[in-house]
């Protein structure tokens, strides 16, 4: 018997450059959410130490080690992404596989900022939103998970069902900033 | 005209317009109105009421007068339309021509027209005012008109974060700008003007012994060379809002020759400052005597705009009139320009400012009472201690004082406060949090004064901010005093115009007064003063000026009308940029979404989500045949449906059992590892929240199925419960909903169906109703669920959505093979209401568990709702109870909304015993059924009842049923 096909929630969708911005699908690898029991802080902190180098983030931030990043992503949960979750977590937090619910958008480019700043009502210059931010916002009317991968790259992660729309919503922005 | 060697346009860059279809020739930096000005254009609209010709007023965003039309958007100010190449501006509110229209009779009619004129005369017949009278008014006064067809323009709005917000980029704006930006701050300055430097660009004053503009310059370079200052010029302070938040329009693509698609027109942003300092400059107003609207009256620091900033003399010969020191600047300014000055007058008996020698006549103690010129001015009639007589002359300067433009600082509702000294309102200081105000916004009417009133706020904002301040040199400007003695009106025949923009005269006010609208607000409403775009920006002072007169009160006492956002007028489509079309609300897609829409299937909206009504196949008319064989298909072989779009909630914890107790009315800590159960939730008042399935796949993990239309409902309702009832219990939840592509296969041959597809073959006894567990699939593992939503024998198999849309297929193809197909909305419907299974369209949100038949479900323990579900009247004979309801006819078809009534009772409200709230053609069943609410229905099962329609026109005889039509014994779902 042959196997199902894997497809992308964008597949075929092509990257879009204009002047100095660029915005494309971006693949972060496996997705965990990871939700700490009660009073397991420390002990998982423990095996996030061991088995990816990386501590549970507070809000609004992240951790990273090499590829591996620990986004905080709400109330007492962050997103492992970049690496298979290690099996000791279960007995700390609630793992919930979480690689095909989202869809990862990645917005680079000096005006990068200047273009999220046409869709998410929060601050986003460096001095509030650095690099390594993690924050849960709303891009125009989509929920969204916005990580600040460097200084001019953003990662715009949506619920995988609104991946079209968000791709519209920060092109048509792009396309208004390129126009100035 | 052009001057010569005045202004700071672009000479070397010409720029061809037109205006009212015949061409001009500008320059680059130029205005529409000053190009018109300088091409001898003085007659440039119609009034609102009477259409008397009016030629500009200001050069600024206040403009009364100059209303135009470009690119199909009416009401733009001419003051505001800078210049590009092609601009083709029509004026406004005229038939058939600017100069001769054909309404200007309404004029002839003024003493029947005057203020609360329609209140009085159209109110007989009642009827007639809505149907005649309205439209008639509304046909013959009026601004500019709307295009018929959709605006295509772009727009965009924006969010902006700072430390300061430096409203106005005028001296004080500017000194503020820059000891905060060099101190550090983020700073954002905002200026409506596209050239900053506020009337430093309109003056000869000089600060420091350069030209104003040049210093303005040097300023602007040095803010425009931090990396931490922001410079936004054409973009103006609309709004004052909660917690330092500003609304801000910026005019992008409104200037330029060729924006292209892509360019947005206007930009609404919205600006969190922790501070603001409002240096908003101050607008120069008129003095009222007898026909003082003509063309070529205009503002006094118009015509030295006009002169110093555009190279543009206002008139041949010009007359300057003021009651301050200030007026005589435009004099001096013109004579040195080589104008010719036919007059400086004064209507202060001897003012200092008087002594000689001058370059041109002075008169004192003089007041203008007349003036006359029908297209244009041509000569004013004055009126001094000696007597009155003629002046010649093509245009008037008047200066009757300046009012600080202090609208922002009163959006939060205070009310300014009076100043003596200026004849003029101020901000209240501490009116609007986190805003200081400075310069002339602030009453303070010399140069010196403002840069360091700008400066010391910007150290203050500093302070406050925790930074620290920078020294910085104050600089000196060299413009003199401003005395002013107060002229509002001069008395005498004909009318004095207050608002330009609305056309009220002082004899209006004063009637306000006489029938007793003596309140400024009540004032406004009846005379419609300041009510126009401008928002009385001109008018407002001297109408309450009147007014105060009038009522023998005096200014402070009579105060202002309220300012409300926004400060000018801001189109609805920058306000609403983004919702146009897609960006209306998001899409959200399923995984099959693409086969779906290739199998051309209809899709409907389900919240966001897009879900397929049914699936055509060739032949088929009617939606009716493809949903009738759709669920043939389900009761005969097989069907696929996509049920991705229900809320999945992963839930875990070792109190998740204990959690999903207290959610549900129905116990779920006694469910087993692999088995499902249905569950009821309901809202803290007793009353039906949602439904669903909730499948324990470990001690600790469950997933919770929600309905589509709920899904974020009960994931707020879960946190809720979770964080504010039981923050002890430990247990974690999050959607899953996205993660799995969950697709129905349901009917006789779904288990076969299935076995063609798994590794391991399920078999009766392995695998029972409301069982669930993971299954492989050729490659990857899969959630399999054995539940019904159908009454059939039925799954649901979930796979991680990458796989989703190659499943989807797979499925439709094996079902297809099969005899099956898939199926869509329409036959889900069919199929849930032949079996009685509740949606939303039962569980509105007024019925209880007791009302659908379910409150045996609710277990003997404590959950959300219990307490208030029991309450005297939500359980008894009074309810309406879900029933089914069939047609005696069967061929009848009946409709969701009706209601239900005895047989014999008139079909009338308070006669309704029950309402209809789902409805469908059973093809199983051959007739058509309906899901219901009937009062005491469960007894009355077999009852004849009339069922009427109103909006339909369905009256008929329906019989009380079970709501089970179909397989009352669940059967099919078991076996």
């Amino acid at each position: 018997m042959v196997s199902l096909i894997a497809k992308h929630a964008l597949s075929g969708q092509a990257p879009l450059a204009l002047q100095d911005l660029h915005f494309q699908i971006e693949d972060l690898g496996p997705i965990t959410s990871i939700a700490p029991f009660n009073g397991q802080e420390s002990a998982l902190n423990a095996v996030l130490e061991a088995g990816h180098g990386l501590r549970f983030p507070v809000p609004n931030t992240s951790t990273q080690q090499a590829v591996a990043k620990l986004l905080w992503s709400g109330r007492g949960q962050a997103f492992l992404v970049g690496v298979a979750p290690d099996a000791r977590l279960a007995a700390h937090a609630a793992v919930t596989d979480q690689s095909d619910g989202w869809v990862t958008l990645g917005l680079e480019g000096a005006r990068a900022e200047a273009v999220l700043a046409r869709l998410v009502a929060v601050d986003l210059r460096l001095t509030a939103c650095p690099v390594g931010a993690s924050l849960r916002a709303q891009v125009q009317h989509i929920p969204a998970l916005i990580h600040r991968a460097a200084p001019q790259v953003f990662h715009i992660m949506v619920m995988r069902s609104f991946g079209q729309s968000a791709w519209h919503e920060v092109s048509e922005a792009m396309r208004g900033v390129a126009a100035r | 005209m052009r001057v010569v060697n005045k202004g700071q346009i672009d000479r070397s860059r010409p720029i061809g317009f037109s205006f009212d279809g015949r061409n001009h020739v500008g320059f680059a930096g130029d205005t529409l109105a000053s190009a018109l000005l300088a091409n001898g254009q003085r007659l440039v609209g119609r009034s609102f009421k009477y259409h008397r010709p009016r030629g500009l007023w200001s050069a600024g965003s206040e403009e009364p007068n100059a209303l135009v039309t470009a690119r199909q958007i009416p009401n733009q100010r001419a003051t505001m339309l800078e210049l590009y190449d092609g601009l083709a501006a029509e004026s406004q509110n005229r038939w058939p021509s600017l100069r001769w229209d054909v309404l200007s009779i309404n004029d002839a009619f003024a003493p029947f027209l005057g203020a609360g004129f329609y209140y009085k005369t159209f109110m007989w017949p009642r009827a007639f005012w809505e149907g005649l009278y309205e439209p008639l008014i509304r046909r013959a006064a009026g601004l500019g008109k709307l295009p018929r067809s959709h605006d295509t323009g772009r727009y965009e709005k924006a969010y902006a974060f700072c430390d300061l917000l430096v409203v106005g980029a005028g001296p004080a704006g500017l000194m503020a700008a820059l000891v905060a930006g060099r101190a550090g701050a983020n700073v954002i300055v905002a200026d409506e003007d596209a050239r900053m430097g506020g009337r430093l660009n309109a003056e000869t004053i000089q600060i420091d012994g350069q030209p104003g503009d040049q210093w303005a310059a040097g300023i602007l370079a040095e803010l425009a060379s931090l990396p931490n200052v922001r410079l936004m010029p054409r973009t103006t302070v609309t709004g004052a809002y909660d917690g330092g938040t500003y609304g801000a329009l910026e005019r992008v693509g409104h200037h330029v020759a060729a924006p292209g698609a892509d360019l947005p027109l206007e930009c609404f942003w919205r600006i969190v400052a922790r501070r603001c300092i409002l240096a908003a400059g101050a607008i120069e107003r008129g003095i009222a005597f007898a026909n003082n609207d003509r063309p070529g009256i205009m503002a006094a620091s118009a015509v030295r705009a006009y002169l110093n900033r555009w190279g543009v003399a206002a008139g041949r010969s010009v007359a300057v009139w003021g009651n301050n020191d200030d007026a005589w600047r435009t004099a001096q300014d013109l004579a040195a320009a080589g104008v010719r000055v036919a007059a400086m007058l004064d209507s202060r008996a001897d003012p200092a400012r008087a002594k000689g020698p001058h370059d041109f006549p002075v008169f004192t103690g003089t007041q203008v009472v007349g003036s006359r010129g029908r297209h244009g001015l041509e000569g004013l009639q004055i009126r001094d201690p000696k007597g009155t007589r003629m002046l010649a002359c093509d245009c008037l300067a008047v200066s009757g004082g300046w009012n600080p433009t202090l609208h922002l600082s009163c959006h939060m509702n205070d009310r300014p406060v009076w100043r003596e000294d200026i004849a003029g309102f101020v901000p209240k200081p501490g009116a609007v949090p986190g805003m200081s105000v400075v310069g002339a916004a602030n009453g303070t009417m010399d140069t010196t004064a403002c840069l360091a009133e700008g400066a010391r706020a910007a150290q203050d904002c500093l302070k406050d901010l925790g930074m620290a301040g920078v020294d910085v040199d104050l600089p000196q400007a060299d413009d003199g005093r401003f005395d002013i003695s107060p002229l509002w009106v001069v008395a005498g025949q004909g009318r004095a115009w207050l608002d330009f923009q609305n056309d009220v005269t002082v004899k209006d006010v004063q009637q306000a007064a006489r029938e007793n609208f003596a309140s400024v607000e009540h004032m406004k409403r009846y005379t419609t003063q300041g009510m126009a775009p401008d928002q009385g920006k001109n008018s407002n002072m001297a109408a309450l000026a009147v007014l105060a007169d009038a009522t023998g009160r005096g200014i402070p006492e009579t105060g202002t009308t309220t300012y409300r956002p926004p400060f000018v007028p801001v189109a609805i489509a920058a306000m609403g940029a983004g919702g146009r079309g897609k960006g209306f609300a998001p899409e959200r897609f399923m995984t099959s979404h693409l086969p779906t829409v290739e199998r051309g299937a209809p899709m409907i909206e389900a919240g966001l989500w897009y879900r397929p009504s049914y699936f055509p196949r060739p032949g088929e008319t009617t939606w009716q045949q493809s949903c009738d064989r759709e669920v043939r298909a389900v009761r005969t072989a097989v069907g696929v449906a996509d049920v991705s779009t229900l809320g999945k909630i992963d839930i875990q914890g070792p109190d998740a059992a204990a959690f999903l107790d207290f959610v549900y009315i129905n116990r779920f800590s006694t469910l087993k590892p692999g088995r499902v159960r249905y569950g009821l939730m309901l809202r803290e008042d007793g009353h039906v929240l949602d439904d669903g399935t909730t499948a324990r796949l470990a001690p600790d993990h469950f997933v919770m199925t929600t309905t589509t239309a709920a899904a974020g409902l009960v994931m707020r309702h879960l946190e809720f419960v979770h964080q504010a009832l039981c923050p002890q219990f430990d247990v974690r939840f999050i959607s899953v909903t996205e993660q799995w592509a969950q697709f129905a296969i349901a009917g006789p041959k779904s288990r076969d169906l299935l076995n063609s597809l798994l590794e391991t073959p399920l078999s009766e006894s392995a695998f029972g109703f409301m069982h669930c567990g993971e299954v492989r699939l050729p490659g990857l593992t899969a959630r399999l669920f054995r539940i019904s939503f159908s009454g059939e024998h039925a799954y649901e198999l979930a796979v991680p959505a990458r796989y989703g849309e190659a499943l989807f297929r797979d499925l439709c193809a094996r079902a297809e093979t099969m005899g099956g197909c898939a199926y869509g909305m329409e036959a889900l419907n069919v199929l849930r209401i032949e079996k009685g299974f509740i949606t939303h369209a039962e569980i509105h949100g007024r019925v209880t568990a007791f009302d659908i038949g379910l409150q045996g479900l609710m277990a003997q323990k404590d959950c959300i709702g219990r307490a208030a579900a029991q309450r005297p009247g939500l359980l008894g004979a009074e309810r309406e109870q879900m029933v089914g309801l069939m047609p005696v006819d069967p061929l009848q078809a009946i409709s969701a909304g009706a209601f239900v009534f005895a047989q014999g009772a008139s079909a009338q409200r308070d006669n309704a015993q029950g309402y209809v709230t789902s409805v469908c053609w059973s093809v199983t069943l051959s007739s058509h059924l309906g899901l219901g609410f009937l009062r005491d229905g469960r007894a009355r099962y077999g009852q004849e009842l009339r069922l009427v329609d109103h909006l339909c026109g369905v009256d008929t005889v329906v019989r009380v049923v079970d709501p089970v039509f179909f397989d009352k014994e669940g059967t099919r779902a078991r076996g």
